[in-house]
């Protein structure tokens, strides 16, 4: 079951190639434990999820690349294409001259109109190369323009044209302090319209992943590489082929499917390393969760702790909420490694303080100007925030 | 990747220009080392082969062969254009890309804004147009003038409305440097002030330069050099900005050193959109994250460290030094004081050896001592450029919208209302066509306006933060 990865704006585009590295070195990296025959389906099965073959036998990611101006884009094919161990596809880029500057109408009303026939026959493509297609996973952040705006477009056409195929977004969430002083107003624009469009936000929060290099990896002067090999890290060992409980024999066949059998109007995902694994759970009631067990060890892991009920809410067993997969193969150089993905109140924090800050800006109507000259008005800013404040609301009440 | 077009105007604005041309050539040579036109040097040079004749030889990319700076020279003078065009920087310029007169505006604001924006209106458009087509994608005007003279001052604000109804997608940054009080042009306070009506309604951004802190940087990076204690060199094949002990170099010109601010402002302020790096910022940017409200759009700027302002080798600082220098009052290009006012919003772009998390640090260091308005509690936009400026291992440019420009409108205001009120020199203008008392009072009263404006965010200072009642949603 292939994947089809969109990589929009610098964030996306950098964090992208940050994955099929990690995706394809842990692929390469030594079996470990399990048997040969194992470690061989092992990587046929991340190769065929993530990679399209080539004649002369380099992998080519499975990926759309997508950037209102050319910088990042060439960095990122050069970098790919001097691994020499994969590369992007040759015609795999939609590039422009003049990027969305960190205004999300500008990305949604502006560039999304004017590209998408360019940017979905792209799409299109890549999918076409895939034997038997299971989904989007598609990158960019919210603090932007491009990755933000032309990225809600983007997700919105793709439920418009495939609207069987899940798509799990990967939303960067910026730094507290800002990276971009309207980072605020993208990211509530982002959120509400995605909402709408996406099955999955998978989130990371800069702040959160800065930490992780600090105190976690003790890394002295941290560059946005630096997190971006961490993300990639843990994206890796969540896409990574793994068992599930009911079929021990075949690699699971759908990467993204966790199974969400309840549908409520949202669908967030808070990131969390492999490391603080249920710290903070007992202060969180979660929807479900996901872990993911690789390496040393897996079979006799004792996950009980995960299927309290005290975590979960009243209308979601544990039985139906929460599931683990594992897999022996080791991941990257770790003897055993654990992930945990979790649908949980998490996030309510994140968010409400987002939407406040964003709440108070708007209240003095600054920087709106910016917005309204591409069409966005002030009615689609107010729909953004009621429809975030139901997301919180919903959460507070879980 | 965009290009943008720099219409030098006057005196001052095309002895600054030529500074800037010539920084921006040793920059591009510095990093291209192969001798490829490539996008960066796009974005200020064209590739022409210079044999050909006419029109027809714009080459697009693979080996340098002659280039030619995106600019337009103006100025109702010839003397500083003709010094250009017979100086070491001659064939960087397109010499259809120049007009010129001979009699000068006289520092009166009215002859360069209505006899010659008049008299040159059609040829102004014609070159700017040129100019413009042989762009892929034009991205921003940056004009440079005087706000004190004539020419800069007038034609160079008449260009502004021009390039509004002509190209309304192309921003339109204009570099203004303000008269000091000390100005020795005695209608400076009429032509500045005329000149600031039509910065607020025409310009997209405006940074405002006075002679007076550009000297003062000056005089503080000659104290460093000559000081003696830094073990500082003279590099070799250097255009010397200041002089060390066995090597003295006098200045070509007294504001050659002055002019290679404002050139690294410009070379700094453009470094992320022609050059890589991790977090990039292109000049669409600026405006959408520091003009708030579209009157509001003037930015102190100050460079730091203040070594890379000069070719002289000195040992780095603590990079954390750096950072707090961009906010000293002594390192702004204006005379004012940002941390002691309000800001509305705050950039700050790293060229260089530094990371996020150097940024980072810095900026938790900093906030507690400097005061945002309510609703812009993080009002910080950030950029990180891998390449230094030449010779150097890291440098910053921190742009505010502050509260801090208050005080240089006020003295401009007052300053005018001094010559105003006796109707000294008035004659001078109203005897030009098109020129009424009306101009004048509009003008104060569009001044008047910007510092209300100000003045009413200045309130809010100290006042404590409360957040808005929210949205309440039935479940």
């Amino acid at each position: 079951m292939s994947i089809v990865t969109v990589q929009l704006g610098q964030c996306g585009n950098q964090i992208g190639f940050e994955v099929f590295d990690a995706l394809l070195s842990d692929s390469h990296s030594s079996q470990g434990l399990c048997s040969k025959r194992e470690n061989e389906a092992y990587q046929a099965s991340c190769k065929e999820r993530f990679f399209s073959e080539e004649e002369n036998g380099v992998p080519i990611a499975r990926a759309v690349l997508v950037d209102m101006e050319p910088k990042v884009i060439n960095q990122t094919l050069s970098k790919a294409a001097q691994s020499g161990q994969w590369k992007y596809g040759q015609h795999a880029c939609f590039c422009q001259k003049q990027g969305s500057g960190n205004n999300w109408a500008y990305g949604y009303s502006v560039h999304g109109p004017r590209h998408e026939e360019s940017i979905m026959s792209l799409i299109r493509k890549e999918v076409e190369k895939c034997d038997s297609f299971s989904g989007f996973f598609i990158i960019m952040s919210m603090a932007g323009g491009t990755g933000s705006g032309l990225g809600a477009f983007v997700t919105q056409n793709l439920q418009d044209q495939y609207p069987n195929s899940l798509k799990m977004n990967h939303i960067i969430w910026p730094y507290g302090t800002g990276e971009v002083i309207v980072q605020n107003y993208n990211s509530i624009l982002t959120l509400s319209h995605l909402y709408r469009s996406s099955d999955a936000l998978l989130v990371h929060e800069n702040d959160a992943v800065h930490k992780i290099c600090a105190k976690l990896m003790n890394i002295k002067q941290i560059s946005f590489s630096d997190i971006n090999q961490v993300l990639a890290h843990q994206l890796g060992s969540v896409f990574q082929p793994t068992y599930s409980a009911e079929s021990s024999f075949h690699y699971r066949r759908n990467p993204l499917g966790i199974d969400w059998h309840v549908r409520p109007p949202l669908s967030g995902l808070p990131p969390l390393g492999k490391m603080s694994l249920n710290k903070d759970l007992h202060f969180n009631t979660s929807v479900a969760n996901l872990v993911i067990l690789r390496g040393k060890d897996v079979q006799s892991a004792d996950v009980e702790g995960f299927k309290d009920p005290a975590l979960y809410t009243s209308w979601l067993k544990p039985v139906n909420a929460f599931n683990v997969w594992k897999t022996q193969r080791a991941f990257s150089k770790y003897e055993k490694s654990a992930v945990l993905v979790s649908n949980s109140q998490f996030l309510v924090k994140p968010l409400d303080t987002i939407v406040g800050k964003a709440w108070n800006m708007f209240a003095s109507k600054a920087y709106i100007h910016q917005y309204t000259k591409f069409g966005i008005e002030e009615e689609d800013f107010l729909d953004s925030f009621t429809s975030l404040e139901q997301v919180v609301a919903s959460y507070c009440n879980l | 990747m965009t290009q943008s077009v720099v219409v030098q105007v006057g005196q001052c604005g095309n002895q600054i220009g030529c500074c800037f041309w010539d920084l921006a050539l040793r920059e591009h040579a510095a990093v291209n080392q192969k001798g490829i036109y490539d996008e960066a040097i796009s974005s200020f040079f064209r590739n022409v082969d210079t044999r050909v004749v006419g029109d027809g030889g714009s080459i697009s990319k693979g080996k340098i062969c002659s280039l030619k700076a995106r600019a337009v020279l103006i100025d109702m003078e010839e003397g500083v254009v003709n010094e250009i065009l017979q100086g070491p920087l001659r064939d960087v310029f397109d010499t259809k890309q120049l007009i010129t007169d001979i009699s000068g505006s006289g520092n009166n604001w009215a002859v360069g804004h209505k006899v010659f924006g008049s008299l040159y209106q059609d040829q102004i458009l014609e070159k700017l147009r040129k100019s413009a087509e042989h762009c892929d994608c034009l991205q921003c005007f940056f004009i440079i003038h005087s706000m004190g003279g004539g020419t800069g001052s007038g034609l160079g604000t008449f260009l502004l409305k021009v390039l509004e109804d002509e190209f309304p997608e192309v921003y339109r940054f204009v570099t203004s440097i303000y008269p000091s009080g000390e100005d020795d042009v005695i209608t400076s306070p009429y032509n500045s002030m005329l000149a600031m009506k039509e910065l607020n309604e025409h310009a997209d951004c405006v940074l405002p330069i006075d002679n007076q802190s550009l000297f003062d940087i000056i005089s503080k990076i000659d104290l460093m050099v000559n000081s003696g204690k830094l073990g500082t060199t003279v590099k070799p094949n250097s255009l010397v900005t200041s002089s060390s002990g066995t090597l003295k170099k006098r200045h070509k010109k007294p504001f050659d050193a002055m002019n290679n601010i404002v050139a690294n402002l410009l070379l700094n302020l453009t470094s992320s959109a022609r050059f890589e790096g991790s977090l990039n910022m292109d000049l669409n940017e600026i405006s959408m994250n520091l003009v708030p409200f579209p009157q509001l759009h003037y930015l102190v700027s100050s460079l730091t460290p203040l070594y890379t302002l000069t070719d002289v080798n000195i040992p780095p600082r603590r990079l954390d030094q750096m950072f707090s220098d961009a906010f000293s009052k002594d390192h702004q290009l204006l005379q004012a004081d940002p941390k002691h006012s309000l800001y509305l919003a705050c950039a700050l772009m790293v060229r260089g050896n530094v990371q996020i998390s150097d940024l980072r640090r810095n900026i938790e260091r900093l906030k507690p001592s400097l005061q945002f308005v309510s609703w812009n509690q993080e009002g910080w936009k950030t950029s990180l450029c891998s390449v230094p400026p030449v010779g150097h291992s890291h440098s910053l440019l921190a742009l505010a919208n502050n509260t801090c420009v208050k005080p240089t409108f006020m003295e401009l205001k007052e300053r005018f209302m001094r010559l105003y009120k006796k109707k000294a020199h008035l004659h001078h203008y109203l005897q030009v066509e098109g020129v009424e008392k009306s101009c004048f009072t509009e003008a104060v009263s569009s001044l008047s306006a910007l510092i209300q404006e100000y003045d009413q965010l200045d309130t809010t200072k100290n006042m404590p933060v409360q957040d808005l009642p929210r949205l309440s949603i039935a479940m």
